[in-house]
């Protein structure tokens, strides 16, 4: 355990605290556009510019396209990036999202996530990720204010290592974190910039050095940028490590792929993203007070995957509730329980799987949800056969 | 104006690059660089020029060089001058944005409008063939009425293009811009004039320039040059400069060459002279002496009428 730190913790919502983290960071650029519930992070950057409390250039884009375009430019040029969006955003963004990982430019963006239009919604689920999950990213999720701004500092320090180049996403759920106000402990300014440094360009767009960026590659070299990325991505997990060994000396908080809860002996897990985690734990604490063996596995790193891991904490699981906050329309499961359906391909887990679907569009996930499906998953375990393998919660019949 | 003698021999759009010759985008690029005197970056919207000079591993650009994608080359040169301006720099380089008139008039418009209107510290040069050539001759907002393209075919109940060509020109002028020219690469050093007006701006400049594609148009590659000067002499692309939204004529054109002589050497033309189509190629005569009308007003300048006898009779 690192050492206690003292720190000051001051009253932040998720937007407010991810902004916060991209001011102490100390980046360079920021291009971004507003749009809920992403608006108050630009917001708030643009005060700090206004009242000369950093001196980023702030770029006012006029669109998502354009600002995670201009990001693109600037990260070429060496600069530390920031940006942020929601939903459509991020799905405008969507072309631009490939570019960044393919011309391999660190770039952090935080999502506060947001269902997609239609029918048009501006509340939370991860229906927006996880239409881009494909794009190359590095891909956190947050499950309240504190760790919106822990993991946004460290994004920072993973995108810019020359081991991975890549762009961070910095998930948030809309308004559950995004707008709910909590205590957060913050490090010192100083604190942070020896944490982070300077950003040490590997190559960039430098007249004294010119060089082409974007160039066209077809059959005879597109795999090989590709599979390079492939690369990339497969160092990630042992720089997100170090980088939370740095950041656990300096805050005493550790961050890791997935964060077990009482899974050691547990007949059935529940496994999800994001801020429901809080929810799980706190009924699975209940459900053990009453005798029942259940657990709560949180992903923090959604991409790259961390397979062998969940194959490790989930090997003598007998049921695992996969939660999905998104829908992958005509396949098998959602997305989350795709990724965890294929663990039993990969690995040598045979539990059983089951998929919820609930909390689209921001519709509540309560600790009753939350307790009916931990109610299934061990009635299914002890032999009983329960619900079809994808069941929507709290959706009217 | 500059002298031949005066420009640099350096060749930083290297040979070697795998445009078409005759190719009227190529000649911009490369006398874009020679009019350049400081360090310059280039961003390259996606089309003829970004793909051809850059088939990895190979690349024709001797100074540093992005492209990114098709429709944001303005944003991608707003965010590298943000950063040159974080570091201090952004007084010693010189940023030019090259995008095609389909990344341009059509596609790329929104992200220009933001950079635009932001003041961000640019070049942008429109190398305008009045059409999308890279992907097979499609129409775009800068192919000019009753061109046929493969979208737009010379069928045999409607005679090419439908619409006329976007005044890119007045929109870049409506945001205000410091500076903004038309150009042709047949007049290589009016067109350096203006590259070294452009970048000298402290804020956005704009230069759109006429590049005839010989594949596109269907004309002899070695007509180039021929064809680019015929559209300014036949008052089809007048030349000008706007400075803070001053209009200046860089090119009079007292005595108009016939319009026929830059229509008839152009495949894309060529169904406006059958005689069925009399009626559209006075149109096309109409808006030539509209749009030369309209500048030369916006010049100061009188409005002159053209005398079109062939079209008077047609009624």
């Amino acid at each position: 355990m690192a050492k206690s730190v003292s720190q000051k913790i001051i009253g932040l919502n998720g937007d407010e605290a991810v902004a916060f983290a991209a001011k102490q960071a100390n980046v360079d650029v920021v291009a971004a556009y507003p749009i809920t519930p992403q608006t108050i992070i630009v917001e708030k950057f643009g005060e700090y510019v206004a009242n000369g409390e950093v001196d980023t250039k702030f770029v006012c884009v006029e669109s998502e396209h354009s600002a995670l375009s201009a990001c693109v430019g600037s990260s070429l040029a060496g600069s530390r990036v920031f940006t942020a969006t929601s939903s459509q955003g991020l799905a405008l963004m969507h072309e631009v999202l490939y570019l960044a990982s393919g011309l391999r430019t660190p770039i952090v963006m935080a999502v506060a996530n947001r269902a997609l239009s239609a029918p048009i919604n501006i509340h939370n689920d991860h229906s927006d990720m996880m239409g881009s999950r494909d794009c190359g990213w590095i891909q956190i999720y947050a499950e309240n204010a504190q760790e919106a701004y822990d993991w946004t500092l460290q994004a920072f320090k993973i995108a810019e290592d020359h081991e991975v180049l890549l762009p961070v996403t910095v998930n948030l759920d809309g308004f559950t974190i995004s707008h709910a106000m909590e205590g957060v402990a913050v490090l010192k300014d100083d604190e942070i910039a020896n944490f982070l440094g300077k950003r040490r360009p590997l190559y960039k767009v430098d007249t004294s050095n010119p060089m082409t960026f974007g160039a066209c590659a077809l059959a005879d070299y597109y795999m090989e940028f590709k599979r390079q990325q492939v690369e990339a991505m497969s160092n990630a997990p042992s720089v997100i490590t170090e980088v939370a060994d740095g950041f656990e000396k300096i805050s005493g908080r550790r961050y890791s792929a997935i964060s077990p809860f009482n899974v050691e002996d547990a007949d059935v897990a529940l496994v999800c993203l994001g801020s429901v985690a809080g929810t799980a734990r706190w009924v699975a604490s209940r459900l053990r007070s009453r005798g029942k063996h259940v657990g709560v596995v949180k992903i923090s790193q959604y991409r790259p995957f961390p397979t062998m891991e969940l194959a490790k904490v989930l090997s003598n699981v007998q049921d695992v509730a996969v939660i999905d906050r998104a829908v992958s329309f005509g396949a098998p499961y959602g997305p989350l329980c795709s990724d965890i359906a294929s663990l039993k391909a990969l690995t040598a887990i045979h539990t059983r799987i089951s998929n919820i679907i609930c909390g689209l569009g921001g519709r509540d996930v309560r600790p009753t949800d939350i307790e009916s499906v931990f109610e299934k998953a061990l009635r299914r375990a002890a032999g009983e056969a329960v619900d079809e393998p994808v069941s929507f919660l709290g959706v009217r019949a | 104006m500059v002298t031949l003698k005066e420009l640099p021999a350096q060749e930083l759009f290297g040979p070697g690059h795998r445009m078409c010759s005759g190719c009227g985008a190529a000649a911009t690029a490369r006398i874009t660089l020679k009019a350049l005197e400081k360090p310059a970056i280039i961003v390259n919207a996606t089309g003829c020029l970004e793909v051809s000079g850059t088939i990895y591993p190979d690349t024709a650009w001797k100074l540093p060089w992005v492209h990114a994608l098709f429709e944001d080359t303005a944003a991608v040169a707003s965010g590298i001058e943000a950063s040159l301006q974080k570091e201090g720099k952004a007084e010693d380089v010189d940023i030019i944005a090259f995008g095609g008139d389909g990344g341009t008039f059509d596609i790329g418009i929104q992200a220009l409008s933001g950079a635009l209107e932001r003041r961000d510290d640019f070049t942008y040069i429109c190398y305008d063939n009045e059409a999308y050539m890279n992907t097979g001759i499609q129409r775009s907002g800068a192919t000019p009425y009753g061109a046929a393209t493969t979208t737009t075919p010379a069928g045999s109940k409607i005679p090419g293009k439908t619409d006329a060509k976007k005044d890119f020109i007045g929109v870049c002028v409506a945001h205000g811009v410091e500076y903004a020219a038309t150009a042709s690469v047949a007049y290589w050093n009016d067109y350096i004039t203006k590259v070294r007006r452009a970048v000298a701006v402290k804020g956005p400049a704009v230069i759109h320039v006429l590049a005839p594609c010989p594949l596109g148009w269907r004309f002899e590659t070695s007509e180039t040059i021929k064809l680019a000067k015929l559209a300014v002499q036949t008052r089809y692309f007048p030349l000008y400069e706007v400075e803070n939204g001053k209009y200046k004529l860089s090119m009079k054109v007292p005595k108009p060459v016939p319009l026929e002589e830059f229509l008839k050497p152009q495949g894309r033309f060529r169904h406006l002279f059958a005689p069925e189509f009399t009626k559209n190629l006075c149109e096309f005569r109409r808006q030539v002496e509209h749009n030369w009308n309209r500048i030369a007003q916006l010049c100061g300048g009188e409005s002159i009428q053209i005398a079109s006898p062939a079209c008077q009779t047609v009624g």
